[in-house]
């Protein structure tokens, strides 16, 4: 027998007042990965045919490092924005829709700083 | 995780075939959706040879043909026949409309009638509108202000902002849209909708509500409005030429403005 009104079921438990940002920040970082993307198409099809030393020195300067970092950044920031909005739309079980998100949360993490790290190693001479 | 497949009490078999009346020219068959909760069986898909000489032009027309002279227990909403009570609303062609002002000479072959996708049903063509009932009464549709009204005259309203409720108030909630929007398929227990949302972005766009702020504060959410993946499923089912997604783009906007 069901008690519950189905405006109380319909209202649930209220707004989280969180959408908007993670929206707002899966479109500002998206908008980032353009010239992003873009930098890295070029900088790897400079390096194409180069030797490892050429490619290394590249990856070691300054500049391409700086933009190298804040790349793998951006990327795995919008990757587990991204992942997380496919889980919410396909995972109904409330638990393992949690479970994942946190997954793909950690997972980006591991992955940015293995990157980030990889890239300073070689830019500070590692 | 979402499921793929109808369980097996769902799936649709093959029904009765009713043959139209000897001496009929120009018939076309109608496959109809049939379920009757207290039978046991499994949906079935009946179909009814419609003389076409002696029918209206519209889909309708040939259902309540069906109810008057072949099958009084075919069961269907219909009230106004017109498009503007949006009682009709069904998935004919595998297309949601109104049944009423859907031409059967505008659809090629055996026209197919299913009720509302993703709607439990009631019977035969009749969803159960319940909680999608109770998601548009959640947004509290009506005017919120704190200003009492004029004593002597009703709010007034430039033309210019009652031009900004074209496109708006001609929704008829006939859940056309709402039902055919596959993220309002997968989290309908959260995500209001196309058509709520469009009804909430009627509100805050109406320049006599005081209450804006109040009506954002209550969607920004990451199920309630941000589901939205801009499909536009809605904008090609809603039978009234609407458009939900620009309605649902522009909540988006003010989201964002009001940062």
């Amino acid at each position: 027998m069901q008690f519950r009104t189905p405006i109380k079921e319909a209202r649930g438990l209220g707004a989280s007042h969180h959408g908007t940002s993670h929206w707002w920040a899966q479109r500002v970082t998206a908008i980032a990965m353009v010239p992003l993307m873009l930098w890295l198409v070029v900088g790897i099809a400079a390096n194409a045919g180069g030797s490892y030393a050429d490619t290394l020195a590249w990856l070691g300067s300054p500049v391409n490092a700086v933009v190298m970092v804040v790349m793998f950044g951006v990327l795995f920031y919008h990757a587990a924005l991204g992942l997380q909005v496919v889980l919410e739309d396909y995972v109904s079980h409330k638990g393992v829709r949690l479970g994942l998100v946190l997954g793909v949360r950690f997972l980006a993490v591991v992955l940015a700083v293995s990157a980030i790290l990889a890239v300073l190693s070689i830019a500070l001479g590692g | 995780m979402a499921q793929f497949i109808l369980p097996p009490n769902s799936r649709v078999t093959d029904g009765e075939h009713h043959a139209a009346p000897g001496g009929a020219a120009n018939t076309r068959v109608f496959k109809v959706y049939r379920w009757e909760p207290d039978s046991g069986q499994n949906p079935r898909l009946d179909s009814y040879e419609i003389d076409l000489d002696s029918c209206g032009p519209m889909v309708l027309d040939a259902l309540v043909k069906i109810k008057n002279e072949i099958d009084p227990t075919l069961t269907f909403r219909r009230s106004c026949r017109e498009g503007i009570c949006g009682s009709c609303a069904m998935n004919i062609d595998g297309r949601n409309t109104l049944a009423c002002t859907q031409a059967i000479d505008e659809i090629d072959g055996d026209v197919r009638i299913y009720p509302l996708p993703s709607m439990r049903v009631v019977k035969d063509l009749v969803p159960d509108m319940t909680h999608f009932y109770a998601q548009y009464a959640s947004i509290r549709p009506w005017i919120r202000t704190q200003t009492p009204a004029p004593p002597d005259r009703e709010r007034l309203q430039s033309p210019e902002d009652r031009e900004a409720l074209d496109g708006l108030y001609e929704c008829i909630l006939c859940a056309c849209c709402q039902t055919s929007c596959p993220s309002y398929w997968w989290n309908p227990d959260r995500y209001l909708g196309p058509a709520v949302l469009l009804q909430a972005y009627r509100w805050v766009a109406d320049s006599r509500d005081e209450d804006t702020g109040g009506r954002l504060d209550d969607l920004d959410d990451a199920f309630k409005l941000y589901r939205c993946h801009t499909i536009m499923n809605c904008a090609s089912a809603c039978p009234k030429g609407l458009n939900p997604a620009k309605a649902i783009a522009e909540l988006k906007r003010l989201m964002v403005a009001r940062q």
